[in-house]
């Protein structure tokens, strides 16, 4: 048994392709670009009467989701689909205190069923690398897997879907000023985002949290860190909120959704210290009256929606790339 | 049966002896040093040409996972590691299972131990039973069983009142204490240094303060109690600094840092490689400077291999639920060997780290060639390379940050009370 490198960025073969999406760090802006520009005629498809086209025919896409989601799993399944794979959803529910058995184990069964890709959730950050390694040291290479939310770590396809968001409203990534509000200890969402912004040449990334929720060393990821809401969306051309999950809500790390919603929340009031045309994001699902109010959430100036119908398309995209006829 | 050592370069960090010259060993005792004690007929010739000889190496803290962990490692496997890696003489934690809390497994355990050809073995007890932090061992009982020290391996002992107690009780007998410092409610589920890499990697990070809170409170609690205290595996810049002022203001207090400590940083984590989850935190460079700089100068006593063998069904999981812990006994003298270099320290104040000085913090005579003294020895090739391979390591772990890396420093031979235990002629 031999473990590969994991000193490497593993997602790039040898030519320097994408044969996984594991993270957006490292990946050269043009590699980005590439997965954008692939997206943008596949949101046509969803508008024409059969909405399918037979890239993926004959493939296998296995859901591997060892984390509960409803949303992020429909919207692999939708975009497999419509590239015309077989897809297969499996949901995984492994408390650490209930294992059996391990996750290297599912995943030698499931390439045994001639996968061609696995689309993985999992708690653990990091968890994807683990099954992308063990394909490539057992010469399964040809498996490809992609990261649909790694613990805290990397959430690339929602990074992407965000990015094909603002470029579809702002066309030019090198003027703007984006703040990322809310748990950004938590998110692998907010990292992805992180990466993504700097590598397309953003030249401003903000992040807004109060300490508790802020990672040690985050400024070191490229970004300004603001405690104070209102001078961080002073001048911004786009807003993107985090999901405060229910947990942390309450307990050592803030004491209340009320007080939380008071310092943290998107009002109007807060949003008009934006750029009048900036426009706001948010990952979903939204706590409305926490992290947002219904009246941005449902106002002219979000763009959620269009963010859940463009995501279908990057991630039709990223497997079309990776494992395309 | 009788031995002569010849040709060797003898560094003995104890005399601070670095020259040619011979020994001559006599019924496993060393009966001569440079000169051939009068009448000496050797039974066998040991060629050292181009060697260093020098006392077998002493670490202060190697996991032999007997009893309990046998599919990890078992004792056999981990000697032969032992006697590869020209380690004599070694002190286990007591985190077995069952833990080493009871006199009776402490004896089973050196009886176990007690064969020619494997390392003298110093258990360490249990400071509270099953480490659980809430009632004493018996002391006594255990040392009389042949416990040198005292301790609780990665397990803190959470509530202050029973560690205030428990370091009062061994300081009644003149009991060691051996204790790592980290505090549990800031290493609460951290898996990696609270930096940089955890922010990218998001990973759950431990601070350098969970480690300073708990040398404040230890060394507060050996001024009250008087408790010799040996502060094990030290991982940061600011906590060495504080035990080199509590030195300062007259309190005595030994500690020691890890090989992966000394040569690593929490970049090795790369992505996600849980070779590199170790505990405590490997930390920032500017951590690990401090450390490889306290070490050259004696700040730090001691460097241990924390050998801590890892199935590889344990290691092979995502970062944060791999079992921490890295392979170490055969890479004691190799790393040992790499800082000196890197630090251009003389041999012989690099070798009294892993020979004399840990010695001097297990209270045994020994890690020293002077003539009488038991003739536990390292003769190793400074010039040949060791490469870090699974099919090149004894030891039945296999998991290793150092994996792939080749490093000076090869053992020819390791002799045990001037019994051959590892002969690296035939070896290698």
């Amino acid at each position: 048994m031999n473990f590969m490198a994991a000193s490497g960025n593993p997602q790039l073969n040898k030519h320097g392709e994408l044969n996984h999406l594991l993270t957006i760090e490292g990946l050269p802006r043009e590699v980005l670009e590439r997965i954008l520009d692939t997206a943008a005629p596949f949101t046509e498809v969803a508008e024409r009467e059969v909405k399918k086209v037979p890239l993926l025919r004959g493939k296998s896409v296995f859901n591997l989701f060892f984390e509960n989601s409803t949303r992020t799993r429909t919207t692999f399944e939708i975009a497999a689909k419509r590239l015309s794979a077989d897809v297969i959803n499996l949901n995984i529910n492994t408390s650490s205190a209930n294992k059996g058995e391990t996750l290297l184990d599912t995943a030698d069964n499931l390439a045994a069923m001639q996968a061609d890709m696995f689309v993985v959730r999992h708690a653990s950050s990091g968890a994807p690398y683990l099954i992308a390694r063990h394909m490539a040291a057992t010469g399964r290479d040809h498996i490809h897997v992609v990261n649909a939310g790694d613990g805290r770590h990397a959430h690339p396809t929602q990074g992407l879907l965000d990015m094909y968001t603002i470029r579809h409203y702002k066309k030019d990534f090198s003027q703007l000023t984006v703040a990322i509000v809310g748990d950004v200890l938590h998110s692998r969402v907010a990292r992805s985002q992180i990466h993504a912004l700097t590598t397309l040449g953003v030249p401003e990334v903000r992040v807004i949290a109060p300490k508790t929720l802020l990672p040690t060393g985050i400024e070191r990821l490229g970004v300004r860190v603001f405690n104070d809401m209102r001078e961080g969306l002073r001048g911004v051309d786009v807003v993107m909120m985090l999901r405060l999950q229910n947990e942390r809500m309450q307990g050592a790390l803030l004491p209340s959704t009320q007080e939380y919603f008071k310092s943290y929340g998107l009002t109007p009031e807060k949003l008009a210290l934006a750029k009048p045309d900036a426009i706001v994001m948010h990952p979903g699902p939204m706590n409305r009256g926490v992290e947002i109010d219904s009246a941005v959430a449902d106002g002219g100036q979000a763009v959620i929606l269009p963010q859940v119908t463009f995501g279908i398309a990057v991630r039709m995209a990223v497997m079309a790339m990776l494992a395309g006829n | 049966m009788k031995i002569h050592i010849k040709n060797g370069r003898l560094i003995d960090p104890a005399s601070k002896t670095d020259r040619p010259l011979d020994v001559f060993i006599a019924a496993g005792r060393i009966v001569g040093v440079g000169d051939a004690p009068a009448g000496f007929e050797p039974n066998s010739v040991l060629d050292a040409t181009d060697c260093i000889v020098c006392p077998g190496l002493i670490d202060l803290s190697a996991r032999l996972r007997e009893p309990g962990f046998e599919y990890k490692a078992t004792l056999e496997s981990e000697m032969a590691a032992a006697a590869a890696g020209g380690v004599t003489r070694l002190a286990c934690p007591p985190d077995t299972d069952p833990v080493l809390d009871e006199p009776g497994l402490v004896e089973m355990l050196s009886h176990r131990a007690r064969l020619p050809e494997f390392a003298h073995v110093h258990p360490v007890g249990a400071l509270t039973r099953q480490l659980a932090g809430k009632e004493l061992t018996e002391m006594a009982e255990l040392t009389e069983a042949g416990c040198v020290a005292f301790g609780q391996a990665n397990q803190a002992i959470v509530d202050t009142q029973v560690l205030l107690r428990a370091m009062m009780y061994a300081a009644t007998f003149g009991f060691p204490v051996w204790l790592q410092a980290q505090d549990p409610f800031l290493a609460k589920k951290g898996v990696a240094h609270d930096g940089e890499v955890a922010a990218r990697l998001g990973l759950a990070g431990i601070p350098v303060a969970a480690e300073t809170i708990a040398i404040a409170t230890l060394l507060h609690l050996v001024r009250e109690t008087g408790v010799r205290l040996h502060l094990r595996r030290l991982s940061s810049a600011a906590g060495l600094e504080m035990i080199i002022a509590a030195r300062a203001a007259g309190i005595d207090v030994s500690c020691e840092v890890t090989i992966n400590h000394l040569h690593l940083t929490d970049q090795s984590i790369g992505f996600f490689d849980a070779h590199a989850r170790i505990e405590p935190p490997l930390r920032g460079t500017r951590d690990r400077d401090a450390l490889r700089a306290g070490l050259a100068s004696g700040a730090i006593d001691a460097l241990i291999s924390d050998h801590t063998p890892v199935d590889d069904d344990a290691k092979q999981m995502p970062f944060e639920e791999a079992e921490a812990g890295a392979t170490g006994l055969e890479l004691l003298l190799p790393l040992t060997l790499k800082w000196a270099r890197e630090m251009q320290l003389p041999l012989v104040t690099a070798l009294a780290r892993v020979t004399s000085d840990p010695a001097r913090i297990l209270g045994v005579k020994a890690g020293r060639l002077t003539q009488g003294a038991a003739a536990d020895i390292c003769v190793f090739d400074p010039a040949a390379d060791f490469v870090v391979s699974r099919e090149n390591l004894r030891s039945q772990g296999k998991n290793t940050p150092f994996l792939g890396m080749v490093f000076p420093g090869r053992v020819r031979y390791t002799l045990i009370d001037g019994h051959m235990a590892f002969d690296g002629s035939l070896a290698w």
